[in-house]
């Protein structure tokens, strides 16, 4: 993957740009990750025409874009200035269900025209659509994509350009961790919020620890320990109980002056809604809390880590709390 | 103490013409399917009964009538006794993509002069279903549409009109739920008991809500609303619960490895400053939510308090005092 050094010389918000073939997916992704579209509604979605752009208010903006299919990347008339400068990231999305070979050199004349014009911009492919297909095909269809693109990208002399595959369904949780993946490597603050993901993970033998945009589904972060779809499916699907139920039953605030109290109390410092959760099913505990208003941490607990220790983890996850909101402040 | 169990089973017809989604939202709500796994489900031949256990001694005695022509064809002339006899409830289910409008109402005219020759007093839930693929701004008028036309067969052919309800459902968000809540609730013969206790605890408790649903299907059985949540906004948050409920089931059984009807989880907590909840099993069938305000220490009275209920709780699953004894001999 792309070096390390690359984040923090990006200025402005993470910005991805979806791109690929009519009917791929690209507006049914951007509506389902971006504005919380349910993924049975998408059936009744338009073809899109222009350009069309989202954003996310979370800690940061995140903005995304989509590139109407009839628009080439290298067509003269495109301004491609306006489309990629800001751009951190451009997703190609192929869709698996249908036949792909004219996508894929549509994909390489776009991966080859950025990678000479605007090497700064990674490139990601989705190999979408998944859902519904066996794994044997799945898998395969995978490395063949994969290996296809690698040597026409090789033969046109960029062999050394990075990108990176995703298998997505709109249907599951994998389009979510695809775009977390995404949205990492635009992130700055990456570094520091692992490296304290890490400390915590250690000090309170946590088995995994995501950091969530709450609103999105997008993880931000996660500790250095191998990373399980399943893990991230549990805690995905524990945000959303948690965002339900504080919905359903939070109304009171809603309605009243509790917006402003929260936003005062996180400007000194302190929680201002704090939240600890836990749930207990044969081994697995999962322990989520609440950072600000954008951010949750989700923990899982391996075995053997008792409610007892709920002290110590209380204690610990104030720390992270408090070290956090200091990386974001900066 | 056979004649006491034979009282408690309560016979459901659920019919409708084939591809309805009969066997999809009875997998769904009773065998812990998940929507999009119905597509796997063969067609119903014949008739499936399945014995229902709800709230340990309430057998639903579920006969999912296969939809094909045939079938009905043959319910309606030599078995018409043996199908239609001693009916609590019948759950009819539109097709509302069918095509086939007029021969869908008059398979329904047929099924219910038989239902109403042999089981008059019988009632009748019309799920009005596959909403889903409705456009959002024709829902409402396509489903009156179909109420009207469905009751007026209905008291043609000599129910009261009272005996007919309308539900909207889809597999694919919490409405099939609701309609579920609605028939289990009908069938639960000593609701009113269960409603009397539960208002004791949550005065006692000083609860905002109390919810206490069925454990294997999360179908609400009955909830105390106190003061000032009666004007929750969220009106439909009871069949909301059970779909979260339902799903974060299958999550956690999905990430230990385990059966979706063995996950039972030990405690949920979600606490705010604005309002605590929690989850707990209370009886063998059924769990409780609890919904307080956002004190800490009347939260954790509430917990104990709970735990303490729990015994007197304990034979409310039984429909008869006298059943008493039968549950301690088992
Ligand atoms: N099975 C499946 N279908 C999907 C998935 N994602 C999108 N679709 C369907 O694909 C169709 C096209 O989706 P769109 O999002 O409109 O595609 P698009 O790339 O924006 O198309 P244009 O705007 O015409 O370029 C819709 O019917 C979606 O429901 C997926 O993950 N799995
Ligand atoms: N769109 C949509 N499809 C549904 C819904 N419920 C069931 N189906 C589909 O309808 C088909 C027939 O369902 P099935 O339960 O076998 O029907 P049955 O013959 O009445 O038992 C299946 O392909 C289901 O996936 C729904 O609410 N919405
Ligand atoms: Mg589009």
């Amino acid at each position: 993957n792309a070096p390390r050094a690359h984040y923090s010389r990006r200025k402005g918000n993470p910005k991805v740009l979806f791109m690929g073939l009519r009917r791929s997916g690209k507006s049914s992704i951007q509506k389902v990750v971006f504005q919380k579209l349910s993924p049975a509604d998408t059936l009744f979605l338009e073809s899109t025409t222009r350009i069309e752009t989202a954003s996310m208010q979370s800690f940061v903006t995140f903005e995304s874009a989509e590139v109407p299919s009839q628009l080439s990347a290298i067509a003269p008339d495109f301004d491609h200035r306006a489309a990629f400068s800001s751009a951190g990231a451009v997703i190609w999305i192929l869709d698996v269900q249908d036949e792909f070979l004219t996508s894929i050199s549509e994909m390489i004349q776009t991966a080859v025209f950025l990678a000479e014009n605007y090497p700064r911009v990674n490139f990601e492919v989705f190999i979408h659509k998944t859902d519904g297909l066996s794994d044997e095909y799945k898998n395969e269809t995978f490395r063949e994509v994969r290996q296809r693109v690698q040597d026409e990208l090789s033969d046109l002399g960029h062999g050394d350009r990075s990108v990176s595959y995703f298998q997505t369904s709109i249907f599951d949780h994998s389009v979510f961790e695809a775009m977390s993946k995404v949205v990492q490597k635009l992130l700055p603050q990456l570094p520091a919020m692992e490296a304290l993901l890490n400390k915590l993970c250690s000090t309170c033998r946590i088995q995994k620890a995501y950091l969530f945009d709450t609103v999105s589904k997008i993880y931000v972060a996660t500790d250095a320990s191998p990373t399980f779809l399943k893990d991230y499916e549990v805690c995905s699907d524990y945000v959303d109980v948690i965002v339900d139920i504080k919905q359903i039953y939070g109304w009171h605030s809603q309605e009243g002056d509790g917006k402003a109290a929260s936003e005062t109390s996180q400007e000194d410092g302190g929680i201002g809604e704090s939240m600890v959760t836990y749930d207990n099913s044969g081994d697995t505990y999962i322990y989520a809390r609440e950072i600000n208003d954008y951010l949750s941490l989700i923990c899982v607990m391996g075995k053997g880590s008792s409610t007892a220790k709920r002290v110590l983890i209380d204690y610990n996850v104030s720390i992270l709390h408090d070290a956090l909101l200091q990386v974001f402040r900066v | 103490m056979e004649r006491n169990k034979r009282q408690r089973q309560r016979k459901v017809l659920l019919m409708g013409r084939s591809g309805a989604g009969k066997s999809s939202m009875r997998s769904i709500i009773f065998s812990n399917y998940v929507a999009k796994d119905v597509r796997r489900l063969g067609a119903t031949v014949d008739v499936e009964h399945s014995n229902i256990k709800f709230m340990g001694n309430l057998m639903l005695n579920l006969w999912d009538c296969g939809g094909q022509d045939s079938f009905v064809e043959s319910y309606l002339t030599n078995q018409r006794s043996h199908v239609f006899g001693s009916v609590a409830v019948m759950i009819f289910v539109f097709d509302i993509s069918s095509k086939e409008v007029e021969s869908d109402m008059h398979s329904f005219a047929m099924t219910i002069r038989a239902l109403h020759e042999h089981s008059m007093n019988s009632k009748i839930f019309v799920l009005v279903h596959k909403m889903d693929l409705v456009p959002p701004e024709q829902k409402a008028t396509v489903f009156q549409q179909r109420a009207v036309d469905v009751r007026s067969t209905c008291v043609d052919e000599g129910f009261a009109e009272q005996q007919v309800e309308f539900w909207a459902t889809s597999i694919w968000d919490q409405s099939l739920y609701k309609a579920w809540t609605q028939v289990v609730y009908f069938l639960v013969p000593n609701a009113t008991a269960i409603e009397g206790m539960l208002r004791r605890l949550a005065d006692l408790l000083d609860a905002r809500e109390l919810i206490l649903y069925e454990r294997t299907t999360c179908l609400v059985v009955t909830h105390i609303t106190r003061e000032s949540e009666g004007q929750n906004p969220y009106t439909d948050r009871f069949e909301r619960i059970s779909s979260i409920l339902k799903t974060h089931k299958h999550s956690m059984a999905k990430h230990t490895g385990t059966m979706t009807s063995e996950v039972s989880f030990a405690e949920m907590q979600i606490k705010t400053g604005d309002f605590m909840f929690f989850i707990v099993s209370f009886t063998e069938n059924t769990n409780l939510a609890v919904v307080m305000p956002g004190d800490e220490a009347a939260f954790n009275a509430a917990r104990v308090n709970v735990q303490l209920a729990r015994r007197e709780f304990n034979h409310l699953d039984i429909v008869e005092p006298s059943g008493k004894e039968a549950q301690r001999q088992q």
